[in-house]
């Protein structure tokens, strides 16, 4: 098997076409990702019920074609609370990722570009943070820092910081000795111009992919520590406290807590498999 | 080898007189193997398209062919080893004569694992990740004896003898050592051993040496001669490199595009190729007498060229005009055609035989008109292995390098010469010596970076695959601040043109490219500040033959044009004989010799030097036609 | 071999250090007043006696400098004693040691089964040549990744506990009050295993080595056995440390799901009241659960990997360098 010139389709726009015939299940992925965000965005479209109050003759129904959800334990609709949920989970999700994303790419570009004793340094640091259990550290940040969905994100950004840093500085480490690193700097090229035109670009596309496999574990450990409570507080709908308030009513009333818990689980598995899928792709392309 | 394992498989002998088989005088019928029309398809995509295939006992067949010609895919199909998702289509696989004969095609894994290891052996092509790396070297050995009946303490036994037979020191010691504590070459001693473990009646290698230094390459395929010739098994010998095939096969299937373009008895199908394309191959094999064209070469060597290259159908002796043989009648001659702009310095070079070689630079500038443009003075560079252990990669390296001359270093990978060229370049800092450019000391300052380019070996990583051709043209040009955005943009048009490459690939990115459009563009991308000196790693080593010669090619039209420079890295003798006009042979760090072409390798004054050259393949044909073997 | 040894031992050493050192970092030098947070909790929420305030920093050490505070704080943990709880005023080191038994029975199980059910999909579908059996059983880790735990062992206690009665809802008595929570705990593990070990094994199967092994005549059932299950297991053995101590992040979300007594409960507890030196406390053991994981991993890694011993090293050893 020698190797043979690789030709890659030209980058066009049958690109995700070509995705969709090639993967059916990330198409169903794609669609049920947009489909929530589209609930974190505009939950008014999807559900005419008021989340916040309920009635209470209506308290504890299964679910039916008028509560698709069931209700809880004062009469509010839950498919409307999960709906109108979506959106600060989704958010806490996302500044979660971007605490992470931010600090571990810049932690792990400082490391990789420099090298020598600050990338000792910051590795033995991030060897660390890998050591003590991601929920814990995060809970050990809401300890510090109280309670709230702000507060939950950042710290759970926190216990993703060192993943980052360390698959940025592999990238980088990688890019830098690219031999075409090495043919810039021959042609003139300063290490700005490098850094930037070259490494920061190659680099970027599988940090970026950890991004995205990484939301759905991001997703679980904000929902996880909604559900002890450090979250958003009462009345407020979050998918986390939602399937935490179900479970007092566990023996009397099944839908409470299975179908939100359940939309967590679509999401985290549609995150997933989409992440997997951009991963896929941006290994072809190179 | 002795027959541990004959006794649970009956009938799988080959004769045990067969100690000499007579490759000259194969049987005419009674193949061994038997293809016919075989076709192999990767899901609806047919890359073999029926081949038919002979090889008879005892006989060893060259398959060659470039990349992408299919004959590794046909060699898996034989032994039933298709990657996932190749499949056989149609045709008909046979093995062995009379009532042992079996079809290879349709076996059910229970009955293939009685054909391989048995009566199918398979040297794999790398020796690096062809062994298991947690399982003891002397087990895996053992397996291909334990797999057919032997039982586990005689085949442990019998495996430190065949370590002992591949020629591995200290066997016992060796069969309990885990793959990475062998080299290259003794892991592929190690492979061919598990092959002719129960001494099969064929053995597949697949480029079983094409990961190896041409000297250690030498060694194995003698160690696979000898076991084979022994045991009178018969070799498919799957190749890239004609000479090699020329050297040791009996008959030669060229195989293009999945077709048999033409086969026949080794000496005729090298020595007087009928097919267009065979005759492309051969006329591509470095060393033979390419020049770019007609109007860069002087009348003399032209009719010289014309009377070795169009060997038509000189049939007679056959051997005689053979790859061989013009690998060696063309060596004179190749230094003083391709060396045509400095044309004082190239007679002084081809009557250099007598000359003293150029071992200082200063005598080297005293006896050439030209002025030394590169001179290396006592280089010294010295790596960290670990705490206490340093390795000398480059120890005490001086050359010089008139200006529009040739120089290559030439040595086996670990020899030094890749970090000597990084000296040169200011990529790495001496830890003694100097490196002068016109007289200068070379620093890493942009200015002397201007007057210096690099080729690099692998034209697939040396290209940043999120650019475009022409954004990696114009690259260095950004860089230096040359010109504004047209004047840039009609130099990068310029520069593609200048090697050959059209106008509409500026836009394609890398990985749209084919390997020899891709140096191309590196080439371009040197050429663009107009360099003097071109520091060349193995320029070709990634590319076909046929790719390889047209690169040559262009940089051997590029030098007239443009008078340039080069220092010219390869482990490839047969190149550096066709591109350079002088050459140092560096070995262990140090420069060993250092001469015109024509003289180290005609009468080499080092013994290593002399080792080197006996290991090119291609020699047979020419020196000794009959010999299979060089020990 | 002793010197490998000797360095695993000191890498481990240094990392529990750091490890205290970032939990001190977090915990008393945020930006937060941790005295503050400390009254909040022990006053709840009335006026706060200035002399109280003053005793608890010197109490705490917050009278001194961060650094003089930090090493007082490190003497103390590596004499063993880690302080005492300000909701409940018992020493940490004994809170932990109470509730430690009770989780390693609980981990212990849940590791257990995710090991069997991990390697058994995985090695099941590296084996089977039917197309459909392999593509389900590849598509369970995906979801066993994405499932929320807590919802797990909702739906478990409804099914098995109120739908069924066969398990027991709550509390730590006996083995079946142990099943449900380990079979959630599990769960997550389980799918991490299958992945990283079902990547494993489908790049051994594509390793050259093993065509070679083919090419000896060797059944795919010794292929397997031989090589592939070995090289392909090696990347599962390394991240085995990092699971180990998932497992026990694990237990803080199932010990409060099934309201059982443990490991997991002290940290939710000591976060709810926003205990400081029990969290401290809690993440230092967590790290030194880890490290020590990750130690006996590393001992074990030569056994299994003969490469990781000689480090570079050429092939200049040889000989019984490697047991």
């Amino acid at each position: 098997m020698s190797r043979t010139p690789t030709r890659a389709a030209p980058h066009t726009l049958p690109r995700g076409l070509a995705l969709a015939r090639t993967r059916p299940a990330a198409l169903v992925a794609l669609a049920v990702v947009l489909l929530i965000l589209a609930w974190a965005l505009f939950p008014g479209l999807f559900t005419g019920q008021d989340p916040i109050t309920g009635v209470p003759a209506d308290k504890l129904l299964p679910p039916d074609g008028a509560h698709w959800f069931g209700t809880d334990h004062l009469g509010r609709d839950l498919f409307a609370r999960t709906v109108h949920g979506t959106s600060l989970s989704v958010r806490a999700a996302l500044l979660a990722i971007g605490v992470a994303l931010v600090a571990g790419s810049g932690v792990g570009l400082v490391a990789g570009f420099l090298g020598g004793p600050v990338d000792d340094a910051l590795m033995r640091a991030t060897d660390v943070l890998l050591a003590i259990p991601g929920l814990l550290l995060s809970l050990a940040v809401v300890t510090a820092l109280g309670f709230g969905t702000v507060k939950v994100a950042i710290a759970v950004g926190v216990a993703s910081v060192a993943t980052f840093a360390r698959v940025m500085r592999s990238q980088v480490l990688r890019v830098r000795h690219a031999t075409y690193v090495e043919a810039a700097r021959l042609a003139g090229s300063g290490r700005t111009a490098v850094l930037l035109r070259h490494v920061l670009p190659n680099a970027a596309g599988p940090v970026l992919a950890l991004a995205a496999v990484e939301l759905g574990a991001v997703i679980l450990a904000v929902s996880a520590l909604s559900f002890l409570g450090y979250g958003a507080t009462p009345p407020t709908p979050e998918w986390g406290s939602l399937v935490a308030e179900g479970r007092d009513y566990l023996a009397v009333a099944w839908w409470y807590s299975t179908l939100p818990g359940l939309v967590i689980a679509l999401f985290v598995l549609a995150v997933g498999v989409l992440g997997r899928a951009l991963t896929r792709e941006g290994r072809t392309d190179r | 080898m002795t027959l541990t394992t004959r006794a649970s498989v009956p009938g799988t002998t080959a004769p045990a007189q067969a100690e000499t088989p007579a490759p000259d005088d194969p049987a005419p019928s009674g193949s061994l193997l038997r293809v016919r029309g075989l076709r192999i398809a990767y899901g609806d995509h047919e890359v073999v398209h029926g081949v038919d295939l002979d090889v008879r006992p005892g006989e060893v067949v060259a398959l060659v062919g470039e990349s992408g010609s299919g004959k590794s895919t046909t060699a898996h199909a034989l032994i039933g080893l298709l990657p996932d998702g190749g499949r056989v289509t149609s045709g008909e696989v046979t093995l062995g004569a009379g009532p042992r004969t079996v079809p290879l095609t349709g076996l059910l894994p229970d009955a293939w694992r009685r054909v391989r290891g048995v009566r199918v052996g398979l040297v794999p092509q790398d020796p690096g990740t062809a062994l298991d790396p947690v399982v003891r070297v002397g087990e895996q050995v053992a397996e291909a004896l334990v797999v057919h009946g032997t039982p586990r303490r005689a085949a442990r036994e019998r495996a430190i003898e065949i370590l002992d037979e591949v020629g591995l020191d200290r066997p016992r010691e060796r069969a309990r050592q885990y793959p990475h504590q062998l080299s290259g070459g003794m892991r592929q001693r190690v492979l061919v051993g598990i092959a002719m473990a129960c001494e099969p009646e064929l053995v597949i290698a697949d480029e079983p040496t094409s990961a190896l230094d041409v000297t250690v390459q030498r060694r194995v395929l003698d160690l696979l001669a000898d076991l084979t010739g022994r045991a009178g098994t018969a070799v498919l010998l799957i190749t890239h490199d004609l000479a090699i095939a020329a050297d040791r096969a009996d008959r030669v299937v060229v195989l293009k595009d999945g077709v048999v373009v033409e086969e026949g008895p080794a000496a005729r199908v090298l020595g007087a190729p009928e097919h267009p394309y065979t005759r492309e191959l051969v006329a591509a094999v470095p060393g033979r007498n390419t020049v770019p064209s007609a109007a860069f070469t002087a009348p003399g060597q032209a009719s010289a060229t014309n009377r070795a290259g169009s060997g038509t159908s000189v049939s007679a002796p056959g051997a005689t005009s053979g790859l061989g043989a013009k690998l060696v009648t063309n060596a004179t001659s190749v230094t003083s055609a391709t060396s045509v702009t400095g044309a004082t310095w190239a007679t002084s070079a081809t009557s250099a035989t007598s000359a003293t070689s150029v071992t200082s630079p200063t005598t080297g500038e005293g006896s050439a008109p030209e002025p030394v443009l590169l001179a290396a003075h006592a280089l010294v560079k010295e790596f960290r292995l670990g705490r206490r252990e340093r390795l000398r990669a480059v120890d005490d390296v001086s050359f010089a390098v008139p200006r529009g001359s040739a120089f290559a270093l030439v040595g086996e990978s670990g020899s030094g010469k890749s970090t000597t060229a990084r000296l040169v370049l200011g990529l790495e800092r001496p830890d003694a010596g100097v490196v002068e450019l016109d007289g200068a000391p070379v620093g890493g300052d942009r200015a002397t970076r201007r007057r210096t380019q690099l080729v690099h070996q692998d034209p697939y990583s040396s290209l940043d695959p999120r650019f475009t051709v022409a954004g990696v043209v114009e690259e260095p040009l950004r860089a230096h601040r040359v010109g504004n955005r047209a004047e840039r943009r009609d130099r990068v048009a310029q520069l593609l043109e200048q090697v050959h490459l059209s106008p509409d690939l500026a836009r394609r990115r890398p990985a749209e490219l084919s390997g020899g459009q891709r140096q191309r563009v590196a080439i371009a991308r040197a050429l663009a500040l107009d360099p003097e000196l071109l520091v060349l790693d193995e320029p070709t080593s990634a590319l076909d033959v046929s790719v390889q010669a047209r690169v040559l090619d262009l940089l051997a039209r590029l030098r007239a044009e443009h008078g340039l420079t080069y220092l010219f890295i390869s482990h490839d003798l047969a190149v550096v004989r066709q591109v350079a006009d002088h050459v140092g042979v560096m070995s262990n760090g140090r420069l060993v010799e250092t001469g015109p072409v024509g003289r180290v390798f005609d009468h080499p004054a080092h013994p290593y030097t002399a080792e080197l050259i006996a290991a090119i393949p291609g020699a047979r044909t020419a020196a000794h036609p009959d010999r299979k073997d060089l020990t | 071999m002793l010197a490998y040894v000797l360095r695993r031992l000191a890498g481990a050493a240094a990392v529990l250090w750091a490890a205290f050192t970032v939990s001190y970092l977090i915990l008393y030098l945020l930006p937060s007043d941790p005295v503050a947070i400390m009254l909040d909790q022990g006053a709840g929420g009335e006026r706060v006696d200035p002399a109280r305030v003053a005793e608890l920093r010197e109490r705490y050490g917050f009278d001194q400098g961060p650094v003089q505070q930090y090493l007082t704080l490190l003497g103390r943990t590596l004499t063993g004693d880690l302080g005492t709880s300000i909701s409940s005023g018992a020493p940490v080191a004994g809170l932990i040691a109470d509730a430690f038994p009770e989780t390693a029975k609980l981990a212990g199980l849940a590791l257990v089964l995710a090991l069997v059910a991990g390697v058994g999909i995985a090695t099941l579908a590296s084996w089977t040549r039917a197309a459909w059996l392999r593509d389900l059983l590849l598509s369970l880790p995906p979801l066993g990744v994405a499932v929320p735990g807590f919802w797990v062992g909702l739906v478990l206690l409804h099914l098995f506990s109120f739908t069924w009665f066969v398990f027991p809802a709550v509390g730590n008595e006996g083995f079946a009050s142990l099943v449900l929570p380990a079979v959630t705990l599990a769960v997550g593990l389980a799918a991490v295993v299958a992945q990283v070990l079902s990547q494993g094994l489908r790049e051994a199967w594509r390793a050259p080595y093993v065509e070679t092994a083919f090419a000896k005549g060797s059944s795919r059932a010794r292929v397997l056995g031989a090589h592939v299950a070995r090289n392909g297991s090696l990347p599962t053995v390394t991240v085995l440390g990092v699971l180990v101590g998932n497992l026990l992040g694990g237990t803080v979300v199932v010990e409060t799901v099934f309201s059982r007594q443990g490991f997991g409960r002290l940290v939710e507890n000591a976060v709810t009241t926003q205990d400081i030196p029990v969290v401290q406390g809690l993440v230092v053991v967590a790290a030194a659960v880890f490290v020590v994981t990750s130690l006996l991993v590393d001992l074990a890694h030569p056994l299994l990997d003969p490469r990781v011993l000689s480090g570079g090293r050429g092939r200049a050893g040889s000989g019984g360098g490697a047991r």
